[in-house]
């Protein structure tokens, strides 16, 4: 039996986790002499204490809500797709090619064009290593993050070579025709009569995000194709004795994986910069695999992770611009809460387990005697 | 009178909620063997570890010798002479025999000395006891059997006078369980206390000169062996009576359902691991192959469970089978007629951390009773689960219970109600009872017994002879890839298929 309810283990085990993080990273900012209790004010305050920090708060997490259901996708299988960075530079060449050469009359039927053109960009760069795990055994692991760099090196030559119009300077696409514009936060909720900041770059891809939490949360646990993946990666050996092709199950996540990595583009690219620059995915493509650890690979626990790394990301860009907190403290902070999402798991589960049985055995040894 | 050599008092030991022993006493007298019988996860292993210094006992006092022993690691144990006989054997296959006994008992850092030392006493050992092994062989080139005497040696080398061996028989042919049981009764001669855990009851009976039964982790008796009879055992191990002999009537075979000619198979190593067999199963018989493990059985289920390539010929109903081709993968299979309760139940019958239902539609979840549109019809899924589970009595009748939260007995109903209730031409099954209790052993040969009489072809792979032999109509021995012969039950017996089975043709 398992010795946990489902709520403990689904809520208390990273609850606990994030506080034994934030309890670290409070001393590591005590180390170097900064006020612990005025750093996390400024965090909440600068991410969540405004429509400004919460549109940068969303904008983050609607990146990291595409590349973790990427990560998530593929864990079911098996697979450890560490390829999102790359996939999501791709998808980002997708949709501004689909952006600048298609002349859309409209931002709805623009979007679902970027969609496709992201998820088949970002699934493209995906399938190569995909194939090369189904049918010659190279591990994903490796072939993936070798992907980033040439993906990265593609994305230099396209953009200095090819995209870039004539006699710019900077290494970027041209910007993308009005038409493609998608509406804001701010436009989108100024109708109902909610003054969202202007400026804050969250707009219409954070509903797409959304979407696609539940798509992937339907597609795993109420399609067939969902229980073909997950049993594969389960068990190799049960896969293959049901019938369930392992090169046609590693395409098929991998496809899904890299096509949701690539669609982050349509934040990033379409809804943020409006153009195509160098470096436009910002690692975002790494931290979907810390959400995706944090999120247990469920889609809503991907949703809630993302929203937290969202915090963290712009919490952080305000502790930078306001204190002398160097910036790549907010990465000690970032990797102290994968760490102890992630890797330390055991470290909080194990405790509990043993309390969570503590109090089941003195409740049944009393209900025993109160049988006798 | 003596002291026993090893005496247990009130021994308890608890693994979270579970109540693995409970207050366990036993005496073992030296100079005899001593027989544990119980079904799996009765708590015979956890008992065992307990005296090997493996877990430490909640509760409870271990006399060796009448002296009251802490034993709080192996070494402990070493020292206070006990030697242990693990079911899957430690050893280091690409040492020679010498190698491995020395190994862990080592006397300073130079080999040289030890080993010279330790031919020495082989020597000894060897005279003393009749137990005859090349010390220079090397573990991977001898067989099972073999390594199973350096395993004793290895503890005797340390000074053993109390041998405990698990399970020792389970992969062994029947002439080398006897050679095992020769050796076990000179040890006895010798003085050595051996105590035997085994579900197999037919061992108990043979070798040991007292019996203690387990059940539900609880010592339920100590009996002489000469004063029991195995179905008195078996009622203790079970806590009901059990009938031992398959209930059946005489086949009643008709067309010939599956075919195979010259089947040829090849590992990834290139080495013919199936080395051409031929064999037919008709509808309404079974056919039990017998074998001992690792002789190409689980190759030949692997072929026609549709997930290994082979050469040859395979019809099914008169139809070829697909052997490497796009057709030739388990769900093709299943639409072919053929269900498949596959040997290794925990890694491919079954996923353990998927729930009952799951499992059920598991390789059969694109059936269209399954779907609803795009989606699964998990709803449908559950209400036939359960029907399942009810109509084969699975404990607890739990949709929702991971599998691994079952008994063995019940994970391979859960299997077995998935692939029989498929109304399939030709089942499959591979170690229908491995580690399954003596009371489901019963009801999953009183399933396969009645889908023959509906007139299904059956072809079953086993270790336990005693099952083939009770359950199959025809037996076939293979040996090596090949089938060595084809015997009536009712006219052959275990020394003869034993035979078969380690290759020698009568």
């Amino acid at each position: 039996m398992d010795v946990m309810p489902k709520w403990a283990e689904v809520v208390l085990v990273p609850l606990i986790s994030l506080i034994l993080a934030a309890i670290l990273s409070a001393l590591v900012i005590l180390a170097i002499g900064e006020d612990p209790v005025a750093a996390v004010k400024l965090m909440v305050s600068g991410a969540l204490g405004s429509t400004y920090g919460w549109g940068y708060t969303l904008y983050y997490a609607t990146n990291f809500m595409f590349t973790g259901l990427a990560v998530a996708v593929a864990f079911h299988a098996g697979l450890f797709n560490i390829g999102g960075e790359g996939q999501a530079m791709l998808g980002g060449l997708g949709v501004a090619l689909v952006c600048l050469f298609i002349p859309w009359p409209h931002w709805t039927l623009a979007v679902l064009g970027a969609t496709v053109g992201a998820a088949a960009f970002g699934a493209l760069w995906a399938a190569i290593p995909a194939y090369l795990q189904a049918k010659r055994g190279s591990h994903i692991v490796i072939t993936t993050i070798m992907f980033n760099f040439i993906a990265a090196a593609v994305l230099n030559y396209m953009l200095v070579n090819i995209l870039r119009p004539a006699g710019s300077m900077d290494p970027a696409t041209a910007r993308f025709p009005e038409a493609v514009h998608l509406p804001s936060l701010h436009e989108m909720l100024a109708p109902i009569g909610i003054n969202f900041s202007k400026s804050a770059p969250a707009n219409v891809s954070l509903v797409l995000a959304i979407i696609a939490c539940f798509v992937v949360w339907l597609l795993i646990w109420r399609t067939s194709l969902g229980l073909e993946i997950r049993s594969y990666g389960k068990s190799g050996r049960a896969a293959r004795y049901a019938g369930i092709g392992s090169v046609r199950i590693t395409m098929i996540a991998m496809l899904i994986s890299g096509g949701l990595a690539g669609m982050m583009a349509i934040n990033n690219v379409m809804g943020e910069a409006e153009r195509l620059v160098l470096n436009a995915v910002e690692g975002a493509g790494f931290i979907g695999i810390a959400v995706a650890l944090m999120g247990r690979s469920h889609p809503f626990g991907v949703f809630l992770a993302a929203i937290l790394f969202g915090f963290l990301y712009q919490g952080g860009a305000e502790l930078a611009l306001w204190t002398s907190i160097p910036r790549e403290l907010i990465v000690v902070i970032q990797a102290l809460v994968i760490l102890f999402t992630g890797a330390l798991d055991n470290m909080v589960r194990m405790p509990l387990e043993r309390i969570f049985l503590a109090i089941r055995q003195s409740r049944e040894a009393k209900a025993t005697k109160a049988a006798e | 009178m003596t002291a026993p050599a090893i005496e247990l008092k009130g021994i308890s030991k608890a693994f979270g909620p579970v109540q693995a022993n409970k207050d366990i006493s036993i005496r073992v007298m030296p100079g005899t063997i001593h027989g544990i019988i119980g079904e799996n996860g009765a708590g015979k292993s956890t008992l065992m570890s307990i005296l090997y210094g493996f877990y430490k006992a909640d509760a409870g006092e271990v006399f060796i010798s009448g002296q009251k022993t802490e034993i709080p690691d192996s070494q402990a144990a070493i020292a206070a002479g006990i030697g242990m006989v693990f079911q899957h054997f430690k050893l280091v296959e690409n040492f020679t025999v010498l190698e491995n006994i020395i190994l862990g008992a080592e006397d300073g850092g130079l080999l040289r000395p030890s080993l010279a030392k330790a031919r020495k006493s082989l020597l000894e050992l060897e005279q003393e006891y009749d137990l005859k092994v090349d010390p220079d062989a090397v573990i991977e080139e001898i067989g099972v059997g073999m390594q199973q005497r350096v395993e004793i040696l290895k503890a005797l080398y340390r000074q053993a006078n109390i041998l405990i061996l698990d399970e020792p028989t389970g992969v062994l042919t029947p002439a080398e369980a006897d050679q095992l049981f020769r050796i076990l009764g000179r040890l006895r001669e010798e003085g050595k206390t051996i105590i035997l855990i085994t579900h197999k009851l037919r061992e108990i009976m043979d070798i040991t000169d007292t019996v203690s039964v387990m059940r539900r982790g609880e010592m339920t008796a100590t009996v002489k062996t000469a004063d029991t009879s195995p179905e008195e055992l078996a009622e203790l191990m079970v806590g009901r009576k059990v009938l031992l002999r398959v209930d059946k009537t005489p086949a009643q075979p008709r067309d010939v359902v599956l075919d195979v000619k010259n089947l040829k198979v090849l590992d990834d190593q290139g080495v013919e691991r199936l080395r051409g067999i031929d064999l037919q199963v008709r509808a309404g018989e079974i056919l039990g192959i017998a074998g001992v493990a690792g002789n190409g059985q689980s190759e030949l289920l692997e072929v026609l469970g549709g997930y290994a390539d082979a050469t040859g010929d395979i019809t099914v109903n008169g139809q070829a089978l697909d052997l490497t081709g796009r057709y030739s993968d388990g769900r093709s299979r299943r639409e072919r007629g053929i269900a498949h309760v596959p040997e290794d139940r925990q890694r491919e019958g079954l996923i353990m951390d998927f729930s009952a239902w799951e499992n059920t539609a598991f390789g059969y979840h694109r059936d269209a009773a399954y779907q609803s549109g795009i989606l699964m019809n998990n709803a449908a899924i559950k209400a036939d689960t359960q029907a399942k589970m009810d109509r084969f009595d699975v404990r607890p009748p739990h949709p929702h219970l991971a599998a691994k939260n079952f008994s063995g007995g019940n994970q391979q109903k859960i299997v077995l109600a998935r692939e029989i209730e498929r109304n399939p031409d030709l089942l499959l099954i591979g170690q229908p009872t491995r580690g399954v209790d003596i009371g489901a052993i019963e009801f999953i040969h009183q399933q396969i017994v009645a889908l023959r009489d509906q007139g299904k072809a059956i072809l079953l792979v086993s270790v336990e002879l005693e099952e083939i032999l009770s359950l199959a109509d025809r037996v076939a021995v293979m040996f090596d890839g090949r089938i060595m012969g084809e015997r009536l039950p009712a006219q052959t017996d275990e020394k003869e298929l034993g035979l078969l089975m380690a290759g020698m043709n009568t």
